[in-house]
């Protein structure tokens, strides 16, 4: 249906109906006069403009041009040729974020190493991914990235609209460093396993720079920070679907 | 073999599990749960036969139709221990997840990755919070 106030030009839906396959509602008279075609004035044919022919300019060894037209080659395969279905990873989009989850929500971690540690929402990243942080002085938790399938998002805001997230906090300043696979060799089979590498400083100080806002934000709010500090945790009258988040 | 009484006190001690009372109080931690406690009621089944492949559910604190919306898709957990270590641990784990409600008063079934063991029937199993969709 047109919109009111816009007129529609190009092509629109038909404005005759089908009634069954095959047969219309109009007739072509019926038809002639609901679309309008009396009204028209220029009574010229309208022209159709044909799509020009493929065409190959090949420059010759002279210099001269030669134009080949393109026509379908004579030659095709007798069994039909498989195509791979087009590639969909083009319109790859980040999965949809809930409603529930806007910049500065308190979620509460689900699984992993922080399991039931509250913390901070930021922001959703291009893999679909969030990013969140704890803040790290206040419950440990450091920028980190985290599905969303694995949060809770609580009712508590926290008011980070002065805060900018800064754009090196993508997925490939937290992705893991590709490991090599190495074959081992015996000695190294039997040798103790590398202990664990300390925090590199750049992190570290990434966070300390990026939580100095954040801290702020959350020491306006009376009692946050230690709420924050808490752990979430089921108790023995707490059912899930009733509490509301 | 003679056994001593103290050789059998420290046999016997070194048995009892590890609980938080007798925990050095430095590695006292609160515990957590974030999971719903839920019970194996048996295999889906009609009078007769019963099918394994799918278990039957009852979470605690559910006890209608409607409030078995929240679980839908959840993971679950059978939580047992063995004698024989994997993995390092003496804990194993089968996983599955909540499929749909079961009858009306709050029970649930659930799929999981193996069948569960009839031996499991009235214990424990772990509904996750996961995956989320609150």
């Amino acid at each position: 249906m047109p919109k009111k106030g816009k007129t529609t030009t190009g092509p629109r839906g038909s404005r005759n109906e089908f009634l069954s396959k095959g047969v219309e509602r109009l007739s072509r008279s019926a038809s002639y006069s609901r679309k309008g075609k009396w009204a028209v004035k220029n009574k010229k044919a309208v022209v159709k403009t044909v799509a020009a022919k493929p065409v190959i300019t090949k420059t010759l060894k002279n210099g001269q041009t030669r134009v080949i037209s393109k026509k379908t080659p004579r030659w095709y395969p007798a069994e039909d040729v498989k195509r791979p279905l087009p590639s969909r990873k083009a319109n790859a989009r980040p999965t949809r974020l809930r409603s529930s989850l806007t910049p500065g929500t308190v979620v509460i971690l689900l699984a992993g190493r922080f399991r039931g540690k509250r913390a901070v929402f930021l922001k959703q990243l291009a893999s679909g991914l969030l990013l969140v942080s704890g803040p790290y002085k206040v419950n440990g938790v450091p920028l980190r990235r985290v599905n969303q399938a694995y949060v809770i998002a609580t009712s508590t805001k926290v008011d980070i609209s002065g805060i900018k997230v800064d754009d090196k906090f993508n997925d490939d300043y937290f992705k893991k460093p590709k490991a090599e696979k190495k074959k081992k060799t015996e000695a190294e089979f039997f040798a103790e396993p590398e202990k664990k590498k300390p925090i590199d400083k750049a992190r570290a100080d990434d966070q300390k720079a990026f939580d100095a806002g954040l801290i702020k934000a959350v020491n306006a709010v009376p009692q946050l920070a230690e709420y924050l500090g808490a752990r979430f945790t089921l108790k023995r009258s707490d059912f899930p679907h009733e509490i509301r988040f | 073999r003679a056994r001593s009484f103290a050789s059998r006190r420290i046999y016997r001690q070194s048995q009892r599990p590890l609980v938080q009372s007798r925990m050095p109080a430095a590695t006292r931690k609160q515990p957590i749960r974030l999971y719903s406690k839920a019970i194996f009621l048996g295999y889906q089944r009609s009078r007769t036969n019963q099918n394994p492949n799918t278990a039957l559910v009852k979470i605690d604190g559910v006890t209608s139709k409607e409030e078995t919306d929240f679980y839908l898709g959840k993971r679950v957990a059978y939580v047992y221990r063995a004698k024989k270590e994997r993995k390092d641990s003496k804990i194993r784990v089968i996983w599955g997840r909540v499929t749909r409600p079961h009858g009306n008063s709050g029970a649930v079934r659930a799929k999981f990755r193996t069948n569960l063991p009839p031996k499991a029937m009235g214990s424990r199993l772990r509904v996750m919070l996961y995956p989320s969709r609150v």
